[in-house]
């Protein structure tokens, strides 16, 4: 049963891509940040690329591709040029501690799990079963970005919430069509290199790139 | 073919003056290609309102008469916005705070914006509505912090940050809907699961659990977008730090085109739920909305702050009506549309004239405009007045319809709740506006610009008579409604 390996690959990158997103959540250290966010791109071509194998599609196979070099590489390697420009920084005063995150977290999967769980049983499949995992790692994603105060852990936040949503939609429709596939990668860089942008820009204006010192527009 | 040359025509401008060098030909040129997409848009509206549908680029491009009637409304305010562009870009060379160089780029973005917003309401597949609208935010970004100051800085942070996680669920959103089109035996497999063609057919047999999940998601995400309360605090930043023609642009079409996804995707829902799920969170999302903006309103020192809360009100005002969904509810909504749109961008624009003749845009700081500057003073004077629905104005006509609607369905009790929130706005802006149009010490009058007068006062006009008689409109506002009223 040669397929049965290919379904256990594509669980255990499922589960790294929700690990990554709980490990964001515990490291502090901005630049470990940008390597999780590496693993988890790499994590999420590995689905895409099993279910390209699994269904004998060559545009789902290009979408791995795409996946890993946007997700994998360039994505991350921005970031790390935003933590170059103000090193030695941390995450120094999250909203809400690590060890209280950590169990919102576990909380998250749980809620997860109920919520989608309910759809996945109405079409069972190995993989569909896997979406709580996506949603998981969205709701971590939000969770870091309304809890956290630098400018690159909200951007790490996003591409939590972003790449859960691509997780969920690998596993219950096998991608979306390539064209949207990929005019949404397209975006998500875009929006990488736009935010990339301003927090340089930032850090250059104000000498840091914390949102709590950012409150001149309020009522 | 035509729905091709459409999304073009702005995108050659946009190249036009990336690679010329910036002066008042090329802005002109700039306000002559969406003085084009208007006029293919009228030419759009008559075919599909004799022969259903358009399409183009291999079916990737569809228009029935709801994306016909939303291209006018693009090309109407981006002309606005793009004449208004000239005088602004100008100034800003004149006052040496931009080089000529940052005047083609603001060109350039400002017709891929517009651009990306017609690519939006012309795409016939869901999932490319979204990277449209996605695209949007990308576009616009830099437009919001074009004036470089700290403030719209953090403006566009906040702004692209809110947007894209908000747009990120309204594709996971999509997702389940294709999720959920997907396993129903016999719908279209490929790249046209999503068409909205296809959907609509099919909307019945789509499994309601997951079009409900998807439906939350799409309301919250694309609500994002549309400036609905509780995801709104992006609004009131983005649009007072804004150039006031993106200001126009953004607060005019951008918020009622990502309105036009939700409208698109309530049409599927309502076939696999009926209307009574997407009707409660569209209830939600609008009072909540209009309970922000009376709320926020009162306190506002500053004309376009006060704008872009005014935006939020009419976004809410929209939500309700389409809440209704009845037919006359949601020609009345489109004819909202359009007049908010107007209203809005002819707003915007004079306070962006405001702004550049006084120096700043605090309401105590500029008294009795009426007085000083007749002309500028009674564009922003009526455009208030054209806002706050009263007749004849074309928002008087359809908010009053989008309230009969409501009552029609049982809604009575939120359309009599957002008579009381317009109530309270009617009061903060008019107490805001006495001052800033009346009060304070007079001088000699001085003249405006006729760049600005002739173009704003068009639009005002234009506004005024789609209020005393929609009979040009008025097949094309049902035939658009009929599309979305199942």
């Amino acid at each position: 049963m040669r397929f049965g390996a290919a379904i256990d690959v594509a669980e255990l990158a499922a589960g790294i891509v929700l690990a990554g997103a709980v490990l964001a959540l515990w490291r502090k250290d901005l630049r470990a940040l940008t390597s999780v966010l590496s693993l988890q791109g790499a994590a999420l071509a590995t689905v895409a690329a099993v279910l390209a194998v699994r269904d004998g599609d060559v545009g789902l196979g290009v979408v791995a591709g795409v996946v890993l070099v946007a997700k994998g590489l360039v994505i991350p390697y921005l970031l790390a040029r935003v933590v170059r420009a103000d090193p030695g920084s941390r995450e120094t005063s999250p909203l809400v501690n690590v060890p209280a995150s950590l169990f919102t977290a576990a909380v998250l999967v749980v809620v997860s799990y109920l919520v989608a769980g309910r759809l996945t049983a109405l079409f069972p499949d190995p993989l569909t079963r896997l979406a709580p995992l996506g949603l998981a790692t969205v709701l971590v994603g939000f969770f870091v970005l309304v809890t956290r105060r630098k400018a690159i852990s909200q951007i790490v936040g996003l591409l939590l919430v972003d790449n859960g949503v691509a997780l969920v939609a690998f596993l219950l429709t096998a991608g979306v069509p390539l064209l949207v596939e990929l005019g949404a990668s397209l975006d998500v860089l875009l929006v990488v290199v736009v935010l990339q942008v301003l927090a340089t820009t930032m850090q250059a204006r104000f000498g840091h790139v914390d949102l709590d010192q950012l409150r001149e527009l309020h009522d | 073919m035509l729905l091709v040359v459409i999304v073009s025509v702005p995108l050659a401008a946009g190249a036009l003056a990336a690679v010329l060098p910036w002066c008042r030909a090329i802005g002109w040129a700039m306000a002559l290609a969406d003085a084009a997409v208007l006029g293919l848009g009228v030419v759009l509206a008559v075919q599909t309102d004799r022969h259903r549908a358009a399409d183009g680029l291999d079916g990737l491009l569809r228009a029935d008469a709801l994306s016909a009637f939303m291209v006018v409304v693009i090309g109407a305010v981006s002309l606005l916005a793009t004449i208004q562009s000239i005088r602004y870009l100008e100034a800003e060379i004149a006052g040496g705070e931009h080089s000529a160089r940052h005047s083609s780029l603001y060109s350039l973005l400002v017709q891929v914006f517009v651009a990306c917003m017609l690519a939006a309401v012309l795409s016939a597949n869901l999932g490319a509505l979204w990277v449209a609208v996605e695209a949007t935010t990308v576009a616009t970004t830099f437009l919001v912090g074009h004036r470089r100051t700290d403030k719209a800085l953090e403006a566009s942070w906040k702004y692209v940050l809110i947007c894209s996680v908000g747009i990120a669920l309204a594709f996971l959103g999509t997702v389940l809907v294709y999720f959920a089109a997907l396993h129903v035996p016999g719908h279209p497999t490929g790249a046209s699961v999503l068409d909205w063609t296809s959907l609509m057919h099919d909307s019945h047999r789509l499994d309601p659990g997951v079009v409900r999940l998807a439906m939350a998601l799409l309301v919250l995400g694309y609500g994002t977008k549309v400036g609905l309360a509780p995801m709104h605090s992006w609004l009131p930043d983005a649009h007072s730090q804004a150039p006031a023609p993106v200001s126009a642009l953004m607060s005019g079409v951008l918020l009622t085109v990502a309105f036009y996804a939700l409208l698109r995707f309530k049409a599927v829902a309502d076939g696999a739920l009926g209307p009574d799920f997407t009707r409660m969170l569209l209830v939600i999302v609008g009072l909540a909305s209009l309970l922000v903006a009376a709320s926020l309103l009162l306190t506002q020192r500053d004309v376009k702050r006060m704008l872009a809360y005014h935006s939020i009100e009419h976004m809410g005002l929209i939500a309700l009506g389409a809440a209704a969904g009845t037919t006359l509810a949601i020609a009345a909504v489109l004819l909202h549309i359009l007049g908010h749109g107007l209203a809005k961008a002819v707003l915007f624009l004079a306070s962006g004239e405001i702004l550049l003749v006084e120096g700043t845009s605090e309401i105590d700081k500029i008294p009795a405009l009426l007085a000083r500057r007749p002309l500028l003073g009674g564009i922003f004077g009526f455009g208030l007045v054209a806002l706050l629905g009263l007749p004849p104005f074309s928002l008087f006509v359809s908010e009053l319809n989008m309230i009969r609607g409501e009552a029609a369905v049982g809604l009575g009790w939120a359309a009599g709740l957002s008579l009381v929130a317009m109530a309270v706005i009617f009061a903060a802006v008019m107490a805001h506006s006495r001052h800033l149009l009346l009060g304070g010490p007079t001088a000699s009058p001085s003249a405006t610009s006729r760049l600005v007068g002739i173009p704003l006062v068009g639009g005002l006009v234009a506004c005024a008579a789609f209020g005393l008689s929609a009979w040009p409109l008025q097949s094309l506002l049902d035939a658009a409604a009929r599309v979305v009223v199942r």
